[in-house]
């Protein structure tokens, strides 16, 4: 169900932790099987975590697969609700708010022609609000498909991303 | 560049240069001198503590506990694993300073883990990095190649006999697991979900083992301290608050970023160096130490030194060290809006008082700040809050109180001209 390279990812995160603790590594995995879905996944639904992929990872640390789930729900960063192929994170929390981080999300929206929390009908976006990144100093800031932060997200930095992300 | 005064963790870290943070560039600032002073020194574990405890170093996470001091209770005789955990788990709105300290000088952190792992007699130490500076996460894992390549992590480290690990894991989206015990949940596998205490990490912590955990500026202040002695660092900030800090300016500045300055320095002199107020307007007000302080008008701020005595004795927290400033533009009621949904939408829903009280303040709020706000609404705030201080886990609760409680005393006209007259008092705009 996932990649020789996925694997051998989630066997380096495993080593960090005593042997009778495998389950620490179930974030760190996760984040691979999401990661790998995201880049393979062809369609919105096929780029997000479900239960089988769950439980696969769950099953691969020798853990309970409701022990994994509960993770995976936890924790907002994992996609558990099917997702555009680029998925756009604008902080919109009070210090990013009072440097253009609210005119960010809001021209995003307009530019995108989709609402804060929808994907676009060709599959290729979703916008989302999300919360204080530990970047305020450099706000406006986005989050590219979780791992990619963008600053100083002004209009025409909007414009020349969005380009970038076709 | 995001840094802009440096002290005791920035001195001599050129921020323009993309190899700033390699294990060389830090050698050459002095870097690992530290360690190599305890280990090839055979300074004991005691005196390691001692002069710890004599810096005055207090932590860097919000609470302002003596560091020295909390690495004595890590139990000496106990057999058998103990862990020493760094909290990179920054989410604290406002706050952005340990993730600098992770781009531009990570080794700083790493020698000072290595210390501290030392002095308490740990076998391995966590680094629990924020999920959204993911960036920071993968060349962190880099820069911990280097310190084990150069013979700084593992067995017998330069030759001592001593032996230590250390390993990055991150979080993905939970702004409670910066709250210490969430944060060994999460590390264990787990929902990061707050634990009684007692008992305490330094006797239950990870794994159920003596664990302590710190702050990522608390850990990277300790080679200094170590290298250049307790006194200098004592004498860097001032008494009872010993160091430069970290200060991380947002909002209505002409230069927000991360200010290294000795505790003790009046607030008007930090916002100058930050390029003062944006557009020449009035201050109106100012978070002093991260979203969960009390906020406090501008005209007390600037009578204020950028210390924990001094914030304190004015109502609010130092807390993190990040300093929000406002300006006489925004309606306080759209602000507080914004922190009462973010304690709602965080709230790890464990304690009925919090997971209820969260999302009461917020609906208030918003009503309040979209003029349907009903007679009576401040007075429902202050028992929907009283419910909830200080009856919960951990402090979340408490931290998603502080703002309503400071908002409503020191802005309370506003709260009460958009209930009476269903409009603001201050037509806000976010820019
Ligand atoms: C809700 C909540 C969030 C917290 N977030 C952080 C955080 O992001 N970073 C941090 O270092 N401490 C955070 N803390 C404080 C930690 O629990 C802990 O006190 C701190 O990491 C100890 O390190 P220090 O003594 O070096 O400050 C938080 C506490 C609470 C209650
Ligand atoms: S106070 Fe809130 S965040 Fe803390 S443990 Fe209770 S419910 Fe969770
Ligand atoms: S408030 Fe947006 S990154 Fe901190």
């Amino acid at each position: 169900m996932l990649s020789a390279q996925s694997l051998a990812k989630i066997d380096r995160e495993v080593a960090k932790y005593p042997a009778d603790q495998k389950r620490s590594a179930v974030m760190a995995a996760l984040r691979i099987a999401l990661t790998e879905r995201r880049e393979l996944g062809q369609t919105p639904d096929a780029r997000c975590l479900n239960a089988d992929v769950i439980e696969f990872v769950a099953n691969y640390l020798g853990i309970a697969p409701v022990a994994a789930y509960e993770v995976a729900t936890f924790y907002n960063m994992y996609d558990m609700k099917p997702v555009g192929q680029y998925k756009i994170t604008v902080c919109t929390n009070l210090p990013c708010a009072l440097s253009g981080g609210v005119s960010a999300a809001k021209y995003i929206s307009e530019k995108l022609g989709i609402a804060i929390g929808e994907t676009s009908a060709d599959g290729k976006y979703t916008l989302l609000e999300g919360e204080c990144m530990g970047a305020c100093g450099d706000a406006p800031v986005l989050l590219v498909n979780n791992h990619h932060m963008c600053s100083h997200m002004s209009p025409e930095a909007i414009d020349k991303k969005l380009a970038e992300l076709k | 560049m995001a840094i802009f005064k440096s002290g005791v963790i920035f001195e001599g870290v050129d921020t323009q240069d993309a190899n700033a943070w390699r294990l060389a560039a830090y050698e050459a600032r002095g870097g690992y001198a530290a360690l190599k002073k305890i280990l090839q020194g055979a300074m004991p574990q005691d005196e390691v503590i001692a002069e710890v405890k004599n810096s005055g170093l207090r932590g860097r996470g919000g609470a302002g506990f003596p560091t020295g001091l909390k690495w004595s209770f890590m139990p000496r005789a106990f057999q058998g694993d103990k862990y020493v955990v760094c909290n990179t788990d920054e989410g604290e709105p406002g706050t952005f300073k340990d993730r600098d300290i992770l781009r531009f000088n990570p080794h700083a952190l790493i020698e000072g883990m290595i210390i501290g792992g030392y002095a308490m007699g740990c076998r391995a130490g966590y680094n629990y990095i924020h999920g959204e500076i993911f960036e920071a996460y993968e060349q962190f894992e880099e820069a911990i190649e280097e310190a084990r390549a150069a013979g700084f992590l593992g067995n017998n480290i330069l030759g001592s006999g001593f032996n230590f690990e250390l390993y990055a894991a991150h979080g993905y989206g939970a702004y409670i697991c910066g709250e210490e015990t969430a944060l060994l949940e999460s590390l264990e596998g787990k929902k990061g979900q707050p634990r009684f205490k007692p008992p305490f990490p330094a006797s239950f912590g990870l794994y159920g083992k003596p664990t302590t955990i710190n702050n990522t500026e608390s850990f990277a202040s300790v080679p200094f301290i170590i290298r250049d002695g307790a006194q200098k660092f004592l004498e860097a900030g001032k008494p009872n608050n010993g160091g430069t800090k970290l200060f991380s300016v947002s909002g209505h500045v002409n230069r927000p970023g991360n200010y290294e300055i000795p505790l003790g320095t009046p607030f008007s002199e930090l916002l100058e160096m930050a390029g003062g107020m944006r557009d020449g307007k009035k201050l109106k007000a100012v978070i002093p130490g991260g979203s969960s302080a009390p906020v406090l008008p501008g005209d007390v701020m600037m009578g204020l030194t950028m210390d924990y005595d001094s914030i304190s004795k004015a109502g609010s927290m130092l807390g993190s060290g990040a300093v929000i400033v406002m300006n006489e533009d925004v309606c306080m009621v759209r602000a507080l809006e914004r922190l009462a949904y973010f304690y709602h939408e965080e709230s790890c829903g464990q304690c009925t008082p919090c997971r209820e009280g969260t999302g009461w303040l917020y609906k208030v709020i918003h009503r309040i700040a979209n003029g349907q706000g009903r007679p009576g609404d401040l007075e429902l705030l202050d028992s929907v809050g009283n419910n909830m201080a200080g009856r919960t886990i951990c402090a979340l609760a408490d931290a998603a109180v502080f703002p309503v409680r400071s908002f409503t005393k020191h802005f309370r006209n506003e709260f009460e001209y958009l209930i009476e007259h269903g409009k603001p008092l201050v037509n806000h705009k976010w820019c």
